[in-house]
């Protein structure tokens, strides 16, 4: 599609039985900022079965428009019909920007709108700027661009991706990167009905059975998360994180080494292929700090970093730096935490 | 019932150790800089199709898109079982953005004609993108079921899977054909066979011989040279060693739809991760440095 500089900037609320998923909420606070720049409407498409009562929220959370398409055929995601939903509205309203949730649901449904709308797609971005950009080959310049960063290459290098002329700009956006803003119920929003003519060529899959764990760790909630890596040697000397995490009311979180060596489980790791977090207090225990790691906790207020290895690059992003063995310095923590009481 | 499978195989630079040296200044990948492996969710993709014509029967055809070199990948699968294998190289293609090679391997899927399943690894290591599996069933119009953690049963042309959804998964059927991205969970994949392996270590591509011989004969006039290639092209086509190799053309592409041209999304700057070099406090590892710690973290309102 030709760019359409009045559009919309657009967010998938992603919702499952029901329930909003943080992200949408996180992406209607960036679609605002966004928005606002660009002097245009927040919308959010809201697809699902008896939704209607999440409109409120979306709305408190920075949506001036929610796109309602409410039917029972969308009860449970399949691709096709939510792609369905997606193209048709996009081809009604032209957004000049979309965002999905980099959620395995956004990653599912993003680029098969991508595909059928031949737009560009940046998957999984961390952070999303308007910015004029002079096009290097021909020396044009694209007004109010969407620049869309991401980590590449394992995570090695930092890359600004834009789409000059096949808009909308889409993009899905990492999980916990882009804070949700206060819910501010004095908003004021509209609703808009959309009908949606689904065929059953866009539901070639039969939901057979499902199974949904509990979200039982809930690290991007967490306001202090100490996390354990590979220097923590085994399973059970991740007890003494625990305590540390229980002493101050945090939560525990590890690096990849750390879960690769089978000391916790996988829903743990932090880094660019866990959670993103940003707490107010980051503990770094026995973790190195490579970039894959760091790429999911930098955002962090404080970090206090505890490494035997003075060299280690943890340390350059450290507020405080612990050169030592944790097995003597937590037992020093929880021993300093308990004078206080 | 047999089934026909493709399994679309990707090479990538082993992204575990990359710095910015790796780069070229437009900020494309310097691919030449890098070792290159079989991207490895690809692995599991091909060791999927494998184990549905084991079950079934019928067929395994991969193909990879990339520079010449990519062949490897293509060898390997042999080495693990498949029963052909296409290399899809053109100097048209290159810096095709995941739009771009989606039309272009779904352009190649459609050249090959019948097939039931086609499968992918969900993301490759390069780009982490999980784009082009969904962007190329989209382009051939049929479903695609992402991230297979196992595959169920085959039955009258209706494929059943389990996929993961992150916080659990969900079992689903759906009509062949259907493309199925794959997570390492699905299975484990197969070695190379050493059999296979002396059967078809010799096997090359078209583009192979000629950088082959290339190298050999440095100053040989052109003509001489195609006629080298063409010789050692039929003496391996003859020995059933040949890998079939198709350009742009061979796919009936859009060129406008391929490459630079056909990619929506351009990449406007590359930076490499450099550290803060901020100063941290060190804090000596001893009773009271820590205790001094834990009361500064109280003031500041961080612990409470
Ligand atoms: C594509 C890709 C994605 C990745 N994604 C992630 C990701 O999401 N998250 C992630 O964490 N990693 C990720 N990684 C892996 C990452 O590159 C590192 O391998 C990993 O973070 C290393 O973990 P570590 O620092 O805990 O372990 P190690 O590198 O083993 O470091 C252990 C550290 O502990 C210290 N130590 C040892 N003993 C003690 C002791 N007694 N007391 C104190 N310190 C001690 C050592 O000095 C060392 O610094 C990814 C890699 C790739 C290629």
């Amino acid at each position: 599609m030709e760019p359409n500089r009045e559009g919309e900037v657009w967010v998938l609320a992603e919702q499952e039985d029901g329930s909003l998923h943080d992200v949408a909420l996180e992406l209607c606070g960036k679609a605002r900022q966004l928005a606002d720049q660009l002097n245009v409407k927040v919308g959010a498409v809201l697809a699902g079965h008896r939704v209607r009562h999440l409109v409120d929220r979306l709305i408190a959370h920075g949506a001036d428009r929610v796109y309602l398409v409410d039917d029972e055929r969308l009860a449970h995601y399949q691709t096709g019909s939510y792609a369905r939903v997606m193209c048709t509205l996009v081809e009604q309203h032209r957004p000049q920007i979309v965002m999905y949730g980099a959620t395995p649901l956004g990653r599912d449904l993003a680029p098969r709108v991508a595909s059928y709308l031949r737009a560009g797609m940046t998957a999984d971005c961390t952070d999303l700027q308007i910015s004029d950009v002079t096009e290097a080959r021909t020396g044009k310049v694209h007004k109010n661009l969407l620049l869309q960063i991401r980590p590449a290459f394992g995570g090695n290098i930092i890359a600004t991706i834009v789409n000059y002329d096949q808009w909308p700009q889409m993009a899905t956006v990492r999980e916990g990167v882009m804070p949700m803003l206060p819910a501010d119920h004095s908003r004021k929003g509209t609703v808009v009905e959309a009908q949606v003519a689904l065929t059953a060529a866009d539901m070639p899959l039969r939901l057979m059975e499902r199974h949904l764990e509990p979200r039982k760790v809930n690290l991007k909630g967490a306001r202090v998360i100490v996390a354990g890596g590979g220097g923590i040697g085994s399973k059970e000397n991740f007890r003494l994180l625990y305590e540390l995490a229980g002493a101050i009311g945090g939560a525990v979180g590890a690096s990849r080494a750390a879960v690769d060596s089978g000391y916790i489980g996988k829903e743990y790791q932090i880094g660019q292929t866990g959670t993103t977090v940003r707490p107010a207090l980051y503990i770094a225990v026995g973790i190195s700090g490579a970039v894959q790691h760091r790429a999911g906790m930098e955002e962090s207020a404080k970090i206090i970093a505890i490494n035997t290895d003075p060299q280690a690059p943890i340390f350059s992003i450290a507020h405080y730096g612990i050169v030592g063995d944790y097995k003597k310095v937590i037992p020093m923590m929880l021993r300093a935490l308990k004078e206080r009481k | 019932m047999p089934y026909d499978c493709i399994v679309c195989v990707k090479q990538v630079p082993d992204t575990a150790n990359v710095t910015a040296s790796a780069m070229n200044e437009d900020g494309t990948v310097n691919r030449a800089a890098l070792p290159a492996i079989f991207n490895p969710e690809d692995l599991h993709a091909l060791e999927a199709a494998l184990e549905v014509r084991d079950r079934y029967g019928g067929t395994v055809t991969a193909i990879s898109m990339g520079p010449p070199k990519a062949a490897e990948v293509l060898r390997d699968c042999l080495y693990r079982g498949a029963d052909r294998v296409i290399l899809l190289t053109d100097r048209r293609a290159a810096a095709s953005d995941t739009l771009a090679t989606s039309y272009i391997l779904s352009q190649a899927i459609r050249t090959l004609g019948r097939y039931d399943l086609v499968f992918c690894g969900r993301q490759a290591i390069d780009g982490d993108t999980a784009q082009v599996g969904p962007q190329c069933a989209e382009k051939l119009g049929i479903p695609q079921i992402t991230y297979m953690e196992q595959m169920g049963e085959l039955r009258e042309g209706i494929v059943r899977v389990r996929r993961n959804i992150g916080h659990g998964w969900e079992v689903v059927e759906c009509p062949l054909p259907v493309l199925i991205t794959v997570i390492p969970a699905a299975n484990q994949p197969r070695p190379p066979a050493a059999k296979r392996v002396m059967r078809y270590k010799r096997a090359r591509a078209a583009a192979e011989l000629a950088a082959q011989v290339k190298a050999e004969m440095p100053e040989a006039p052109e003509d001489l040279i195609a006629a080298e290639v063409q010789r050692r092209v039929e003496a391996l086509r003859a020995e059933g060693l040949l890998i079939e190799q198709w350009d742009l053309d061979r796919i009936g592409a859009d060129l406008s739809r391929c490459g630079m041209a056909g990619s929506p999304t351009k990449v406007f700057r590359i930076q490499s991760i450099v550290l803060k070099r901020e100063g941290h406090v060190q804090v000596p590892p001893t009773e009271d440095g820590i205790r001094q710690l834990v009361r500064e973290l109280v003031v500041d309102r961080i612990l409470g």
